[in-house]
């Protein structure tokens, strides 16, 4: 990189350290100024780690940050945009009861003595608006009634009210149609143009070569490689995405695949699940890929009861199952282990024993006594069964790594002997230790007869664990591909296909 | 430091549902006590022998006696707010719910029932005002706290109504004898309060319901998804929290054979005191009943003892409000940690 002039960021060695997660690795990253860097990285790479370190949000535990020369004091979100850096999450941050100008200069309105300055707000407001090629949209308009491209381009204008000069986007287009990511596009070159920096992170790597002029890939919480984007190609940039490492993580067995374990037809709730229909085997594992919003963490809960659908059969073992409920789904022997263990999965406030038998309770009481003996014993065999690393079993959960975390969702999960086991990504934020032990309890389930749906952003684990992957896009089924002749492209171009759905040839849709 | 880390470790599990004691053996136990309910014993156990030395009559039985009786309708009332805070709930209602309940009994009995009739006429509007609060809370997922307060408001203006703010006395021995008799030389009043915390403890820390109350209250959408009846469990805690307001009704208009308008106005604050300085969180999912009890009497006798020391009703009332505030303030900073 060129030291000619200097840089509008520099972030140099930032460590930062979560109980059991090391999640950024002495990071380093230089952006110039005008320059729009891509970050790419599967999911916990470390991507957002990086950015809440980069807004103040978290503090580092080591590394230092320069802003056009000047070293960032990292002490909190005010320092940070006192820096001119802005960043715009996933999910936008405007006030839908209040109207666009209000949201613009949220805590800064213009003023005239005590009073707010309408006419001046009104001009500096469209004066923003011009800048994202807004002209047109009325100041006074509540941001409930926008278009969300439209509000994400507010939120590019709200950042630029700031005096910005590292402008942060995190998955920018997740939800937007394709006419708006142009309109986004053209905003983020006319920026371009007047010297600020644009951190672009994406999933969709077309996008990255769109729109960036360099890209910096991550990869387990370090920088894997930082060039322009002239000497990246698809294959090496997801070649340096992916952890070729972790290909002899996989553990692989010969597996009797037997009759249909679970069938969904037409499976529906809007907006997230149009009509879903696939089926899983027993002794198989199904991999369900798609980009971030292709509603597969929906089809997961809906397909659980835990937001019933309003449409469409589920079957299980051949006899078709009413599942209005958590407790019908585990009734019919569907269960459904949650992404998120904080929020979702634990009780952490609870021991690791009581955490262990939640969804079997009834099993070891009577009379709506809850039996001592078996509870203990129930919860001895269930760690010994998954290898919960921890002191002692009246341990509180909160207090386990993430990996023995997701050992006792599991393990909560599998007590239930399920037939069918919905797992949604089942390794995120966990090392790669964990990650191994895993994925041996998830063949050993099947190994055992049970059927696995897994959802997973990171495609090294699909691919190396999956039987066959079912693609999904916008709420439906585009596209199926058997293990062994997935890779990441064919899983990519289905999952990020500008082509409608029905356009593609199906395999999964005819179910 | 080993020492010191093990006490911590212990400290944070004395309040999860009870699992035996463990293979510590006695050592363990004491740890296990010394962080869970012990500190609040111990600060029980001095202020009475701090009061005992300077309030004249502390000691003397009748004193006893009256703090006890006074904490009966305190701690029965406890019970059931145990169950509510746990699940991270709360309930304003319970000081009017006993005074409305009370009232009703009374008047019924004063039309001629016998005293069983007034007994069950408190408990069960006790427990249908619960399932209002519960049905509102569960069902039309209104605030707990803003249900309880409106409640609060309609049960206190019912009490004013239906006795026109006329004091109801005289009630048959049927129905006294609940507030003056004795058993074993001991008032009944206490009797009905261990049982009433026998009960509670047996249910929160042995049964299905009880490991569900602190399910929920410790993560009410990982409770969900593991398949546990949420809405039920809620709104059965708040139904129970009514029947102990009712019991507590009982035991309030048995013992003073009256029952007032106003009575049992502010109970509610010093219920929510007693349960969380006994250790349980009002951020849910942490909490026993035997903190509560010994919250009871923390309470009951610190009311006490300000009035034997003749402080002032106002100061009174000032002591109790910095005495909830400490308690929260260490559940928060416990939170933290």
């Amino acid at each position: 990189m060129s030291e000619r002039q200097e840089a509008a960021l520099v972030m140099e060695g930032i460590d930062k350290r979560f109980p059991g997660v090391h999640a950024l690795k002495g990071v380093d990253l230089r952006v110039e100024p005008g320059q729009v860097m891509g970050i790419v990285g599967e999911n916990g790479a470390g991507k957002s780690t990086l950015i809440k370190v980069l807004a103040g949000a978290y503090l580092p535990d080591g590394g230092s940050i320069t802003v056009s020369g000047e070293p960032l004091q990292a002490g909190g979100p005010a320092d940070s945009l006192a820096a001119g850096i802005a960043v715009i999450y996933q999910e936008l941050s405007l006030v839908p009861e209040m109207s666009v100008a209000e949201n613009l200069f949220l805590g800064d309105m213009p003023t005239r003595g005590p009073l707010v300055d309408q006419r001046e707000t009104r001009e500096r407001a469209r004066r923003l608006l011009a800048r994202v090629g807004l002209d047109d949209l009325s100041t006074g308009a509540p941001v409930g009634s926008l278009r969300l491209g439209v509000r994400q381009l507010l939120e590019v204008a709200k950042a630029l009210h700031r005096d910005v000069r590292v402008l942060v986007m995190d998955e920018p287009t997740s939800a937007l149609q394709s006419s708006e990511v142009e309109v986004l596009f053209d905003v983020v070159r006319g920026l371009r143009g007047e010297g600020i920096s644009v951190i672009y992170i994406s999933h969709h790597l077309e996008e990255v070569f769109e729109i960036c002029d360099a890209a910096t890939v991550m990869r387990d919480g370090a920088v894997v490689g930082s060039r322009p984007i002239g000497e990246w190609t698809t294959e090496t940039l997801v070649q340096a995405m992916v952890n070729k490492r972790l290909g002899s993580l996989f553990p692989s067995r010969e597996r009797d695949i037997g009759e249909v374990a679970l069938e969904v037809r037409d499976l529906t709730l809007e907006p997230s699940v149009r009509g879903v229909s696939f089926g899983v085997r027993e002794g198989e594992i199904l991999g369900l890929a798609g980009v971030v919003g292709a509603g597969r963490t929906e089809t997961l809960k809906t397909i659980a009861g835990v937001t019933p659908a309003t449409g469409g059969e589920i079957s299980v073992k051949g006899r078709e199952r009413k599942v209005r409920s958590v407790a019908d789904g585990l009734e019919a022997g569907i269960v459904y282990v949650p992404e998120d263990r904080g929020t979702e999965g634990l009780v952490y406030s609870a021991t690791i024993n009581e955490n262990l038998i939640l969804s079997v309770l009834d099993r070891i009481s009577r009379a709506g006594f809850v039996d001592r003996v078996r509870y203990r014993d129930l919860g001895q065999r269930l760690r010994e069964r998954f290898g919960v690393r921890a002191s002692s079993l009246r341990q509180e959960a909160g207090q386990l790594s993430g990996g023995n975390q997701q050992k006792v969702v599991l393990a909560r999960a599998m007590a239930t002997e399920p037939s069918v086991v919905l797992l949604d990504e089942p390794t995120r934020g966990i090392d790669v230790g964990a990650k191994s032990e895993i994925y041996e309890h998830m063949l050993k389930i099947a190994v055992g007869g049970g059927a696995v749906v897994m959802v997973s952003s990171e495609f090294p684990e699909l691919l190396g664990m999956a039987d066959r992957i079912v693609v999904m896009r916008g709420g439906r089924v585009v596209g199926e591909i058997a293990g062994s002749e997935a890779d990441q492209e064919k899983v990519l171009e289905y999952a990020t296909s500008a082509a409608e759905p029905g356009d593609v040839d199906s395999g999964g849709e005819k179910g | 430091m080993s020492e010191q880390s093990t006490a911590g470790e212990e400290q944070r599990q004395g309040q999860a549902p009870q699992e035996g004691t463990g293979k510590r053996g006695a050592r363990g136990i004491l740890a296990r006590f010394l962080s869970g309910t012990g500190p609040i014993l111990g600060a029980w156990l001095l202020l009475c022998v701090v009061l005992a030395a300077i309030a004249p009559n502390f000691l003397e039985f009748d004193n006893i006696t009256q703090i006890v009786v006074q904490s009966a309708v305190i701690g029965i009332a406890a019970v059931g707010m145990t169950f509510v805070i746990i699940t991270a709930g709360i309930d304003l209602s319970v000081g009017s719910v006993v005074a409305l309940t009370g009232m009703l009994a009374g008047i019924s009995m004063q039309g001629g029932a016998p005293g069983f009739v007034g007994i069950l006429v408190a408990l069960g509007v006790g427990f249908l005002i619960g399932c209002f609060n519960g049905f509102s809370t569960t069902f039309f997922g209104i605030t707990p706290f803003i249900v309880t307060l409106a409640v609060l408001s309609m049960a206190r203006g019912l009490t004013l109504a239906v006795s026109s703010g006329q004091t109801v006395y005289g009630f048959p021995a049927s129905f006294t004898f609940v507030g003056q008799a004795e058993l074993l030389g001991v008032s009944l009043l206490v009797w009905l309060t261990l049982a009433t915390f026998a009960i509670g403890y047996l249910v929160l820390s042995h049964t299905v319901f009880g490991h569900q109350v602190y399910a929920i209250g410790g993560n009410r959408e990982a409770a969900r998804l593991a398949g546990i009846p949420v809405r039920r469990v809620s709104f059965l805690v708040y139904a129970i929290a009514g029947l102990c307001a009712g019991l507590s009704a009982v035991a309030l208009t048995s013992q003073l054979n009256s029952a007032l308008p106003s009575a049992a106005e502010g109970l509610e604050l010093q219920v929510i005191a007693a349960v969380v300085i006994g250790g349980t969180s009002l951020f849910g999912g942490r909490g026993n009943m035997v903190g509560t009890l010994i919250g009871v009497l923390l309470i009951g006798t610190l009311n006490n003892g300000l009035t034997l020391l003749n402080v002032p009703p106002f100061w009174v009332q000032f002591v109790q409000g910095v005495v909830i505030f400490l308690a929260v303030l260490i559940d928060a900073l416990n939170r933290r940690r």
